[in-house]
């Protein structure tokens, strides 16, 4: 007996089986209205409170997350401003040392100048010339006798005496005067000296006041970043953004040069480690290539920390300063060492393609394409050594886009955690919603289905209501 | 002190052995060359597959070139065979001389009388089976009529070519295929069929010209 048969009330009536069935559904489904209607509003307000509860929650972790985002942001914007300030404070400091050293000397050279000049300035003071005393001796001689003769004589003499005293004080300022004014003259070099001092000593002082200005400024950044303005986390936000982009930019590029690096040296390297080795289903000879490369990064890296250019390791950046030194040499000569090995294997490439060319040459009768093909070939090999020495020390500034990337990443990846925390509240709300909703529109569509027996509960409500109303009515008359 | 290092010694040769990759990923290739009656005159074409097969090799994988004559159940026919060196430049070495030894064979190769393809055949299977390498590829440069003498039993012999790739190269039209072109199709079914019986897998390549389709995978 098939399904569809156990569901045949009346055999060969399919249609009448239907309808009985649909009567006998109806009919429990109005007898079970009630309950169904309690289990039915139960289930939807679960669905609703519980994600209501997750959307709550998800928000309230998106908080936490956004809190931890700032204080991430502020962490790294702090130590980067302590960073530029601490730079700006070495150059004031070189800048003192290297400027205000010669203070002294030219503090020396100004009050020896100006020692000279005093003194000239006292040589060259203008004595004014003593008033000749025979004046008053002639004053004296005219109030006597007017008309005397000797009188006149003593006067012509007198005369004489003045005009020649006269000439002779006249020639003697001359002299003075002239000589004052070479003294004068010989003050204006040092005048000049003077001046150039004092526009040097301004120009430095300028330069130190310029970069106090830029210390205050960043100062103040500093302090917003301290006080936690909103300010100062929009800025740090933004910064930190472009600096994943730019930052993933040139890591981008960078390992564009390592793929080059890496397809430069993994042939070669099957000379040396044998081309039918397998590693975890790799060929060993491009794992011993890709890790080449990869120790040529490390060192950069080390690099990098050890000029303290970069900071991701602060265990190098605290060493101690001899040691940072040795560090330094200890990974530029391996740099050195593994950038002269790329170059050898890069050689060593091109000698073995020309042997495979010239072997297909010969497996397949093109030799003197091969011989043309070669004559040229010495510009390829020195392209390729040159690389193969260059990149590794190209490789080597990957350090500083790495450590960007890193730090902004950080903030990107939180921001992006944030949205999506967001988005699922957003949308376990809109579900709370939909269940609650749709609790509501299943009622709906429950009473909808047993209408009919509902509808003839409703007339016989509505007819006893009336009876009893009516009955009501009679015994308040009576 | 010495125990600790010791030990990470140990964990070290440890994840290092496994670490080692023990799959074959050579792959191994093994010609028959038809030297039946008139089939000498197209060793030249054969030339110019082992030559393309050899450019195409790397480090690490085997190649061997066996003659099929009256009786080619014999590692005697084996014209030339090598297993490539990890270096490369060694591994070119050795095509050179591969090259050389059968540039010497076909210079003094005398015509058979007989074909007896699956004696070839089971002859590349051992050889294949002992060198155990990733792949493992049969091309056969025969008209694909097996002619045997009397004495030799071949037919009731199956063939365990599981994971073999057999390629019939060259496969050229005889007179009488002319007449009836089914018995052409017939050879090669059955041809087909054996391998397939053998859990190999078939195909045919008379194009010389798209050699490369033997190396894809």
């Amino acid at each position: 007996m098939s399904s569809g048969e156990l569901f045949l009330l009346v055999p060969g009536a399919p249609l009448l089986s239907g309808v009985i069935w649909l009567v006998v559904g109806v009919a429990l489904l109005y007898l079970a209205r009630s309950g169904a209607h309690q289990a039915i509003a139960s289930a939807s307000r679960l669905l609703h409170h519980a994600c209501k509860l997750a959307a709550h929650s998800m928000l309230l972790a998106e908080q936490r997350l956004k809190q931890r985002n700032n204080e991430v942001l502020l962490a790294a914007g702090r130590e980067a401003a302590e960073r530029i300030i601490e730079r700006e404070f070495e150059r004031i400091d070189a800048s003192v040392r290297r400027d205000l050293a010669e203070y002294p000397a030219l503090q020396r050279q100004m009050s020896d100048a100006i020692t000279r000049l005093e003194q000239d300035y006292h040589a060259s003071s203008e004595v004014p010339p003593e008033p000749p005393a025979w004046a008053k001796v002639v004053d004296a001689v005219a109030k006597i006798a007017p008309k005397e003769p000797v009188v006149g004589e003593i006067l012509e003499d007198i005369h004489d005496s003045m005009v020649r005293a006269q000439r002779t004080a006249i020639e003697q300022y001359r002299n003075d005067n002239s000589k004052r004014h070479r003294i004068l003259s010989r003050m204006m070099p040092l005048w000049r000296k003077v001046a150039r001092v004092l526009g040097e000593m301004d120009k430095r002082v300028t330069r130190l006041l310029e970069r106090s200005t830029a210390i205050d400024r960043h100062m103040a950044s500093y302090e917003d970043i301290l006080n936690r303005s909103p300010r100062a986390e929009r800025m740090l936000s933004s910064s930190s953004l472009t600096q994943f982009f730019i930052a993933g930019a040139v890591l981008a590029v960078a390992i564009g040069g390592a793929i080059i690096n890496f397809h430069l040296i993994a042939r070669p390297m099957q000379e040396m480690v044998g081309g039918s080795s397998y590693i975890m289903g790799y060929k060993a000879a491009n794992i011993a290539a890709l890790v080449i490369i990869l120790v040529e990064v490390a060192m950069g890296l080390f690099l990098m920390e050890s000029l303290r250019i970069t900071r991701l390791f602060p265990i190098i950046a605290a060493l101690d300063d001899r040691l940072r030194v040795r560090m330094i040499w200890v990974a530029f000569l391996f740099l050195l060492a593994l950038a002269s090995i790329e170059a050898g294997l890069a050689f060593m490439r091109e000698k073995l393609s020309q042997d495979d060319a010239s072997l297909v040459a010969s497996l397949v009768g093109g030799q003197g394409e091969a011989a043309a093909v070669a004559a040229n070939v010495w510009i390829t090999t020195a392209a390729q050594m040159g690389m193969g020495f260059i990149l590794p020390f190209a490789l080597t500034f990957v350090a500083i886009p790495l450590e960007s990337f890193v730090h902004s990443s950080r903030t990107v990846l939180g921001l992006l955690l944030q949205g999506l925390l967001r988005a699922l509240a957003f949308l376990l709300r809109l579900s709370g919603n939909i269940f609650r909703h749709g609790g509501n529109m299943l009622i709906r569509i429950y009473d909808l289905s047993i209408f009919l027996p509902l509808w003839v509960e409703m007339h016989l409500q509505g007819r006893r209501r009336a009876a009893a109303e009516s009955a009501l009515a009679t015994e308040e008359s009576s | 002190m010495k125990r600790p290092s010791l030990w990470l010694l140990a964990v070290a040769a440890l994840l290092l052995s496994a670490c080692s990759d023990e799959t074959s990923h050579s792959r191994g290739v093994y010609m028959l060359l038809d030297t039946s009656g008139t089939y000498t005159k197209e060793l030249d074409k054969a030339q110019q597959i082992i030559n393309f097969v050899l450019a195409k090799l790397e480090p690490g994988d085997s190649f061997a070139v066996a003659r099929i004559k009256t009786g080619s159940f014999s590692e005697k026919d084996i014209i030339a065979r090598v297993t490539f060196d990890g270096q490369p430049s060694r591994a070119n070495q050795q095509k050179r001389q591969f090259r050389e030894e059968i540039d010497r064979f076909v210079a003094s190769v005398k015509p058979s009388a007989y074909t007896d393809i699956t004696g070839g055949l089971l002859q590349a299977i051992e050889y294949l089976d002992e060198k155990n390498p990733g792949r493992k590829t049969v091309l056969i440069f025969s008209d694909m009529k097996e002619e045997l003498a009397a004495g030799y039993v071949r037919e009731a012999i199956p063939l365990q070519m599981n994971g073999f790739e057999v390629v019939a190269l060259n496969v050229s039209k005889l007179r009488s295929d002319n007449i009836d072109p089914r018995e052409y199709s017939d050879r090669l079914a059955y041809w087909r069929q054996r391998v397939e019986a053998g859990g190999g897998s078939w195909r045919v390549l008379n194009d010389l010209e798209r050699l490369e389709a033997l190396f894809v995978d």
